[in-house]
């Protein structure tokens, strides 16, 4: 029988210690039936990269809020793009300001959230993502 | 190139791609495995097991450290964490203890939800750990998920199996229980800066003097009495006890020594061949059990299990009646 999971990669690029929201969002994709795979604080986009790798995502969530993002994540597209996981689709929850929003776009991102999220959103686009993927 | 010959050329992605196919158990995934077979059979498989917070995976990480200093041995770590038994979802969580392990291209570390099994691990892990024997991984590190008194299939399919307790777990009644103290081939002691080691130390040394009785004089009330038990001899493996602290690398290299003696071991008693056989033996026959039962399904027809369910649930018929039914198809 096969069975085909949505596998998720939480990860806290960067140096901010704060990993409430990423342990929110990781608990809420498990309640969706998902496998999360959580690297925990201060990971560099090379560590994130290989830890994608090493467990065939197809989703990578970054939690940035130290105002990073614009350094940490094209640097990770970038690397993801390297090691041939061109598929992976990235997003990013955190302290993002609007006028950041399309420049991430257009990199590539799939989906930021911003305070007030709701997971339930967050569960869907995943899930939209990776069948858009499949499909 | 196929998957198959992109991972035994060392290709990593096509070795995490092969990784989820087997785990899923597609037809590709099945494929393959067969492809892989005639490689496996070269890796020494570590099993890690332990209660939840003993420091499995801390001391995994130091461990895989070990293995790759001053060698060119790869080493690949299958990390078990539990899936929910309601939405089948899981946080798999054991990375986070292994990040100095990051940026080595001789480590591959991947995590696996245990997907409804109770063993302590996965029904694919074997599976998964033979894809990583057939890429060249020498040393593979089994973690399995945080486990109780009976999540012991990890015996099953390692050569050594390293079992983590730590102070202040339980007392010598659950030391002198069934179950996972039985399957350690090598004991550690993790957290041993903590208070109450002594404790947990004697407990278990004392299990072991149950399990394997030596020749000895006791004092008791004064009196030298002789006690006569089966003679230990050469051959007979008695797990030694580490105390390590994983979190600072302190007790490391006894561990490593420890795990080095039990392969010396495995290969002077014919032990490494007869686990080897054993695991094998009990794999195929998981698949029969499998397959066996898949054609049963594709044979019966639905209508008429339904009925058989319905008569159990009315207490017409009983289960042991149910299933010679539909196996036979006689009426009861």
């Amino acid at each position: 029988m096969t069975e085909k999971k949505i596998r998720v990669l939480v990860a806290k690029p960067g140096l901010d210690g704060h990993d409430r929201g990423a342990k929110v969002v990781a608990r809420a994709l498990r309640d969706a039936g998902m496998e999360v795979i959580y690297t925990g604080l201060r990971q560099t986009p090379e560590m994130i990269a290989e830890a994608a790798l090493q467990e065939d995502v197809d989703v990578v969530g970054l939690s940035i809020l130290s105002g990073a993002h614009m350094a940490l994540a094209p640097r990770i597209l970038e690397l993801l793009k390297k090691n041939g996981q061109d598929q992976v689709r990235v997003f990013i929850g955190g302290i993002i300001p609007d006028e950041d929003l399309p420049r991430l776009k257009e990199m590539g991102i799939t989906g930021i959230y911003g305070p007030g999220a709701s997971t339930e959103d967050i569960i869907k686009e995943v899930r939209a993502a990776v069948q858009l993927r499949g499909a | 190139m196929s998957l198959t010959e992109s991972v035994l050329a060392g290709n990593r992605l096509a070795l995490a791609r092969l990784l989820t196919q087997v785990e899923n158990d597609s037809p590709e995934g099945r494929r393959a495995l067969a492809e892989l077979f005639p490689h496996t059979g070269r890796a020494h498989l570590i099993g890690i097991t332990g209660a939840p917070g003993t420091g499995k995976s801390s001391l995994v990480n130091q461990l895989a450290l070990h293995y790759r200093k001053g060698t060119d041995r790869k080493v690949a770590i299958v990390a078990v964490d539990p899936s929910s038994p309601f939405t089948g979802g899981a946080v798999l969580g054991d990375r986070v203890r292994m990040r100095d392990l990051s940026g080595d291209s001789g480590i591959f570390i991947r995590s696996m939800a245990a997907r409804g099994s109770l063993g302590g691990i996965a029904k694919k892990t074997a599976a998964l750990v033979q894809v990583f024997d057939a890429a060249g991984y020498e040393i593979i590190i089994i973690e399995t998920v945080g486990a109780g008194q009976s999540e012991v299939d990890v015996a099953r399919l390692a050569h050594t199996t390293v079992v983590v307790e730590a102070p202040g777990l339980g007392d010598e009644i659950q030391a002198i229980k069934a179950g996972i103290l039985e399957i350690a081939d090598v004991l550690v002691i993790n957290k041993a800066d903590r208070p109450g080691v002594e404790n947990t130390e004697r407990a278990l040394r004392s299990t072991l003097e149950l399990a394997h009785p030596a020749r000895r004089v006791f004092r008791h009330h004064g009196q030298t009495m002789s006690v006569s038990a089966p003679a230990i001899d050469s051959t007979t493996w008695i797990p030694p006890i580490n105390k390590t602290v994983a979190t600072e690398g302190k007790g490391i290299a006894a561990v490593i020594a420890s795990i080095a003696k039990h392969v010396e071991h495995l290969r002077q008693s014919g032990d490494w061949a007869a686990r080897d056989r054993a695991r094998l033996e009990s794999e195929m026959e998981t698949l029969l059990r499998e397959a066996l039962l898949d054609r049963f399904f594709a044979s019966v027809q639905q209508v008429k299990y339904e009925e058989t369910i319905e008569k159990v649930i009315n207490r017409n018929i009983s289960p042991y009646e149910a299933v010679k039914y539909l196996l036979n198809g006689k009426q009861v």
